[in-house]
Parts: C-alpha cells; structure tokens; sequence
C-alpha cells in the first residue's frame, strides 16, 4: 500500500479531465468520473433552485401574518421545496457525485459494469428535472411532496400530472444508478478485494442501491396511478367508488421511509472514511459499521406505517410500527459509538472535511434521538405535523445528509480535480453552516413542541420571536453554502496542486494520481492487505 | 473472483484472448457475461416491486369487494384470456428455444425463435385489442350499476395496461436481437444480450400467469 507515485506537474500527464476536450466529449462520454461531475453540476444547480424555494418561505415566516407571497403561493414554494430537494438533491446527492466516482476507483475497476446505462441515468435525471421544473414555474403545484390523494387527485387545480410525471421519470435514473453499483460491487471486484476488505463506503453504497432498487419502482407506480386518476377521473384511490385514499399513504411511505434511508446512508459511508482518515485509525469495529449499513437498508422497509399514526392505519399496525422505527435506531446508534470509538486515542487532526464530519456526528444524533418521539405512539399524536417533524428531519437530511455530502466533497475534491483549495476558507464555511444550521433549525423544535403546524402560511404572534431566530439562522446557513461554492471553483484554477495523497488517506483510490487517468489505474491492481492499513496508536485499547 | 468462476465452457475456445466483444471495463467475457445476467436479474426485481404496489391495491380491494370484483371479473370474456394465456406461454418456449439456438451459435434457428416469439407476441396484444374483451369491460367501468366493478375494471386497465405495455418493450427488444442476429452481431462467445432480453422476456409472461387467474378466474365460474 505504500507505492510511491512520482509526481508529474498535472498539466502534462494525461487524465480525465484532460483525455478530451469539447462539449461532446462531456455529454456522450461514459467515464463514471465525467458522469460524476455531469451530475454534481445539475444537483448544485437544483440545490440552489430548492434552496431559493426555502430562502422565501423563511424571508414569509419573519411576520405572523406572512410578509412576502400569498398562502397560495406559500403553498407552492413549500411544495417546490420539498420535491427539488428530496427528489432532485438529496436522493442523488451522494450516490451520484462520489459513489460514481469513487465505486469503481474503491474496488480497483477501469469503470462501474454498465456505463452506458449510467450515462443514460443522468439524462433520465435532467429529463425528470426539466419536466418538474418547467411544472413548478409555468405554475406550481400545492400538495406538498407527499402527493397525498384525494387533495392531489381531486382538489387541487395545479401542474400534479407534470409534476409527478417528473418525479416518475427521475425515480428511473436512481433505479439504474442502484442497479449499476450492485452489479459492479459483486461482479468487479480487483482481484483480493473480498467484501470485507472493502472500504465502509462501499458498504454503504451498497445498502443504498439495494433500497434504490426495491423501493424506487413502489413510488414510481404511485405517481403513475395519481397521473392516471388525474387524468381520468376514475381510479383506485376515489372513494367514491370504493377506492382508499389511505392506500396512496401506504404506496407513498413505502418508498419515502426508506429513502430517508437513501438519504443518510451515504453520508454514514463518508464520514465512516472521514473519521478513519483523520483519526489516522483503523476504523472501530469495521464489521459492526458495515453490516449495520444493510440491517438499517433493511428494516427500512418495514417502518413505513410511523408516518401514519394519525391516519386510519389500526392501532394493531401502529404499534408494530412503532416498535419497528425503535428498532432501526440500534444498528445507527451502533455506527455513532463506534465512529466516537474510531475517535478514541486517534491522532486527530482537524481539516475541514473532518469539521463536517463531527457536525454530522452530532446532528445526526440528534436528529435520530429526536425521531424516536415521532416514533412513539402517544407523543406523536402531539407533534405530528408540527415544525418537530420540520426540525427532526432537518436534522437527518441536512445536518446529516447535506454535512457529510459537503464533507465528502471537500474530501475528495483533490482527487477529482488535483487541486487544493484554501483549508482557512474551508474550515470557516464549515463553521458558519454548523452554527447557521443550529440557529435555523433548533428554534423549529420548540416551535413544534408548542404546538406550531407545518405548512402554515401564517401563524400567531407568540410564535414570532423563534420564527425571527429560524430565518436569522436560515440567512447565516445561505452564507455559509455560498462560501464553498466560491473556493472551490477557485481552487480549480488558481489552488495548488494536490498530489495523489494529500491527506495521508488509505484505499486503492489515494494510490492513482490526481485526477485520475481515465481508466483509474495504470494496471488492475491486486489487494493484499486488510483495509485502512494505518499504524496502530499505542495503548488504544477501548 | 472471475478468475475462479467454474463456467469456462463458454470461454474454452476463445481463451482469454481481447474479443472485439468486450468491452472495455470488463476483465474478460465471463465477468462481463455475469455481469449482464446479474444486472437483468436486478432490475427483474425491480419490475417486481412496481407491479407490487398495483397486486397489493388488488388484494386489499378483493377483500374488502368480493362480490364486485366476482361481478366485474364476470364481464371479462375467460375463453380469450385461456387463448392469450396459451400463445404467451408458447412464446416462452420459442424465446427459450432462442436462448438456446444463440447458444449454440446457430444464427438461422435463433432467428427463426426470435422471429416467432414476436408473432406470438404480437398476437398476444392483438387479441388483447379485439373488441371481444374490450368493449364490454370498458361499458363496466364507465356505467357499472354497483361501484366496486368500477373499482375491479381500473385495476384490469390498470394492470393489463401495464403489462401490455411490457409486452410493447419486450417486443421491441427481441426486434432489436433480430436485426442483432440478422447481422451476425451474436455469436456462441457473445449471446448474452439474447439471454438477457429472454430473462425479461419471461418474468413478463410470469405477470400474466398471475393476472389471468387473478383477473379472469374469480367469482366460482367453474363451480
Ligand atoms: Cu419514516
């Protein structure tokens, strides 16, 4: 593990970036590392898009009465929030960007096993895209991300088909992204790279493509069926001929339980890199870490039903529900004590990948202690559809999520371009994001424990004061994901050359120069040694 | 872990020589044989898992509607279903046979399979549109004096539809192999794109096994 790769100025040496040069070579190419970048442009620009979405509805909510749209329009920007962000940002955020880079260079392969599919799953996503946006602008919709019927097959008068049609179209380039990094985990493996000397990022690649590929089509088939009694005025959800609108709920959460999953998972896989890299420390029980990636991916699927504690689901259901939501905390409180573990007697150091990966650590705890409310059957009936449920999953998707995806970026940004950016800079975007973050977010606890309801254009005036901290902080946390943005465009022209290895990293993809040649390595490499190969710290006996 | 993979036979002529049929992120046409059947098989799963939520709505709603789902399952024509299940299930042997004759490498018998498991195909849907099982079924989902009809004729639009429409896709693919075939683009070394198109072929004719019973038996017909 210790090859030594003399290092040519990056102008000179052939690599991706440079292999060839025009439009074409970019929107035909089948390069998963191209495909990455094709993918961590369209999802920035969908960021911002969601993120402008938020920035309104927090500027709204500085006045009791509302001080900026009209509920109507309230409605629409919560809405487009909401679709653009889960399914548009936050489903593909991680998995498409890094685990398209990093699968195939992680296990030592020239590509992931279908890359031609994988291009298509990127014109797939911006076709989803465009058909979602053109929806949201040349109208809106106002039923919120959940689609819930009959509101969104009878009700409503905005742009459902369009919308839904988009999200239908999009939930395909997740499929074939799933099914791409299962088949290339089991069939491409380099030689001696057995399953468990595979990087925990791996693991957790895995565990999200096996839900990407089970889960998907269940909302796929959802969104057809409300396009369907939409457009015909006939269908299985109308009561009126005997149809339930509760089986949409069903249909809906099925998916959108374990996509949270998606959503998280990822992010468990980079700071498990993270912490392990900048510890400089064989990771804490590597096993626990990896097979509690597929034990969460799998009980996942059979939580869904929290979600509906108030609606007409038995109270037989609830329960199991609700025992079954407790039971997905203990494999994720398993990867919280053992990256804390991985901590221990560490030789910590505190670069800013690392600073995104402690705030993920403890917003994620937080966000995951605070689910287990929601997961009880009493005291959900209280905060159900209030700002706690706001706040908590705020706390997973971007204190979790959002962190370790901007951890990961910072990460193995030398390794995609070859430059180092300003670390200064960097490690003060991550602190500015963490306090933002908090300032934004904890204030929609208390709001919610008080009684505040999702979703309201208005609300009374006790309520003003925490609605005032929430929007400061909204404010601050903008700032924050602008500065990044700024740097590390700039690093790509003007930051220093970075160097194969410029964090002292383990795993096959620190051993290939910077930016990686288009095949990733000079020859297949072989793997003889365990994973994360550094020297044990004396006395770290936990 | 290709290297000790136990299926050489396939190989055995070739060697491990560069074909100009693998690509290029593939150690060798084993791995890249693998790889393809592995992928058809997960997608499968996924196609299992969006035909899932319409069968889960069906056996709720059965439940709860017997008698109008039996009334509903009335009006479908059931000597027409036996007919199409019957050409469906021919096609699965022809697009076995197919697999097997791209196998063995001999280019006028797979064409011959593929070709008539797109006539029978081809049938299959063209029965589906005759008028016979059409109109009075869309007559029970407009005017049905009980509701639940209505409730069971979505989910036969509903679920044929979507089958049909794979059906649609199959056929497209096995046309796809065809004008592969004609050209002589697949050989005893290379098939595999015959034997992923028949995987998907079939597990298409396994959602109808299911639907036929599900939507044309129903109700103690043959009591
Ligand atoms: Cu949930």
């Amino acid at each position: 593990m210790s090859t030594a790769i003399a290092e040519v100025p990056v102008e000179s040496r052939m690599h991706y970036l440079n292999a060839s040069y025009g439009i074409k070579s970019w929107l035909f190419t089948t390069d998963h590392k191209r495909i990455a970048l094709l993918y961590l442009g369209s999802i920035t620009l969908m960021f911002f898009i969601g993120g402008a979405a938020a920035v309104m509805m927090r500027l709204h909510l500085i006045e009791p009465a509302g001080a900026l749209v009209q509920p109507e329009t309230y409605n629409k920007l919560f809405t487009m929030h909401g679709v653009i962000m889960v399914f548009f940002f936050l489903v593909p955020s991680i998995p498409a960007t890094l685990g398209n880079f990093l699968v195939p260079m992680m296990i030592g392969a020239r590509d992931l096993a279908f890359p031609r599919l994988n291009l298509l799953s990127w014109y797939v996503y911006i076709t989803g895209g465009a058909i979602t946006l053109y929806a949201l602008i040349s109208g809106g919709v106002d039923t919120g991300w959940t689609f819930y019927a009959p509101l969104s097959t009878h009700y409503v008068t905005t742009h459902v088909i369009a919308t839904s049609l988009g999200v239908f179209i999009n939930g395909f380039s997740s499929i074939l992204t799933g099914l791409n990094f299962i088949v290339t985990i089991h069939k491409m493996r380099a030689p001696g790279m057995t399953w468990k000397r595979m990087p925990l990022f791996l693991w957790s690649m895995y565990a999200t493509s096996v839900i990407f590929v089970l889960a998907t089509p269940v909302i796929a088939i959802a969104m057809v069926l409300i396009g369907a009694e939409r457009l015909l005025h006939v269908g299985i959800f109308d009561p009126a001929i005997g149809g339930d609108p509760v089986l949409f709920q069903h249909l809906f959460w099925f998916y959108s339980h374990p996509v949270v999953y998606i959503m998280i998972l990822p992010g468990m896989g980079v700071v498990s890199e993270l912490v392990t890299c900048f510890a400089k420390k064989k990771p804490f029980g590597y096993i626990f870490i990896a097979y509690s990636s597929l034990a969460i991916a799998m009980i996942s699927f059979f939580v869904w039903g929290h979600h509906m504690f108030v609606s007409s689901q038995s109270v037989y259901a609830g329960f199991i529900f609700s025992a079954l939501s407790f039971a997905v905390a203990i494999p994720s409180a398993i990867k919280v004590f053992n990256w804390t573990a991985t901590l221990y007697k560490g030789s910590i150091s505190y670069q800013a990948p690392m600073l995104y990966a402690l705030g993920f650590i403890g917003l994620f705890t937080m966000g995951g202690l605070t689910g287990l409310f929601l997961a009880s059957l009493a005291t959900d009936v209280h905060l159900h559809d209030t700002y706690f449920v706001i706040a908590h999953f705020h706390y997973i998707m971007v204190g979790g999520a959002v962190m370790a995806y901007l951890g990961g970026i910072h990460f193995w940004w030398p390794k995609i371009t070859g430059r180092l950016y300003h670390d200064g800079w960097a490690r003060l975007a991550a602190l500015v994001i963490f306090v933002g973050f908090n300032l934004t977010f904890f204030p929609q606890y208390m709001l919610g424990y008080l009684g505040m309801p999702r979703r309201y254009a208005v609300y009374p005036a006790e309520f003003q004061v925490l609605n005032v901290l929430s929007s400061a902080g909204a404010s601050i946390l903008g700032m924050g994901y602008l500065i990044p943005f700024v740097y590390l465009l700039w690093s790509i022209r003007y930051g220093p050359v970075a160097g194969s290895n410029p964090w002292g990293a383990k795993g096959l993809e620190w051993e290939t120069p910077s930016p990686p040649p288009t095949d990733n390595f000079e020859e297949t490499p072989r793997i003889t040694e365990e994973p994360y190969g550094y020297a044990e710290p004396e006395h770290a006996h936990v | 872990m290709s290297e000790s993979a136990a299926g050489s036979s396939l190989a055995g002529t070739s060697g491990r020589s560069v074909s100009p049929a693998l690509h290029h992120q593939f150690e060798d046409i084993e791995q890249q044989r693998e790889a393809g059947n592995f992928g058809m098989w997960v997608f499968l799963a996924t196609e299992m898992l969006f035909f899932s939520g319409v069968f889960t709505g069906y056996i709720i709603y059965r439940s709860l509607y017997y008698s109008g789902f039996a009334a509903g399952s009335h009006v479908l024509e059931v000597d027409l279903g036996a007919a199409m299940t019957a050409v469906l299930l021919a096609s699965s042997f022809t697009m076995a046979m197919a697999v097997h004759a791209a196998r063995q490498g001999n280019r006028a018998m797979l064409l011959g399979f593929l070709s008539s498991t797109i006539i029978l195909g081809i049938a299959f849907l063209g029965m589906k549109f005759t008028g016979l099982n059409f109109h009075p079924a869309v007559d029970a989902l407009r005017g049905a004096p009980e509701h639940t009809v209505e409730l069971f004729m979505c989910f036969y639009f509903f679920m044929t539809g979507l089958h049909a429409l794979h059906m649609i896709i199959g056929i497209g693919l096995l046309g796809v192999m065809a004008i592969l075939a004609w050209r002589g683009k697949i050989s005893a070394e290379h098939y595999n794109r015959v034997e992923v198109s028949g995987l998907y072929w079939h597990f298409v004719d396994i959602i109808w096994i299911y639907l036929f019973p599900l939507l044309y038996l129903i109700g103690g017909r043959y009591k």
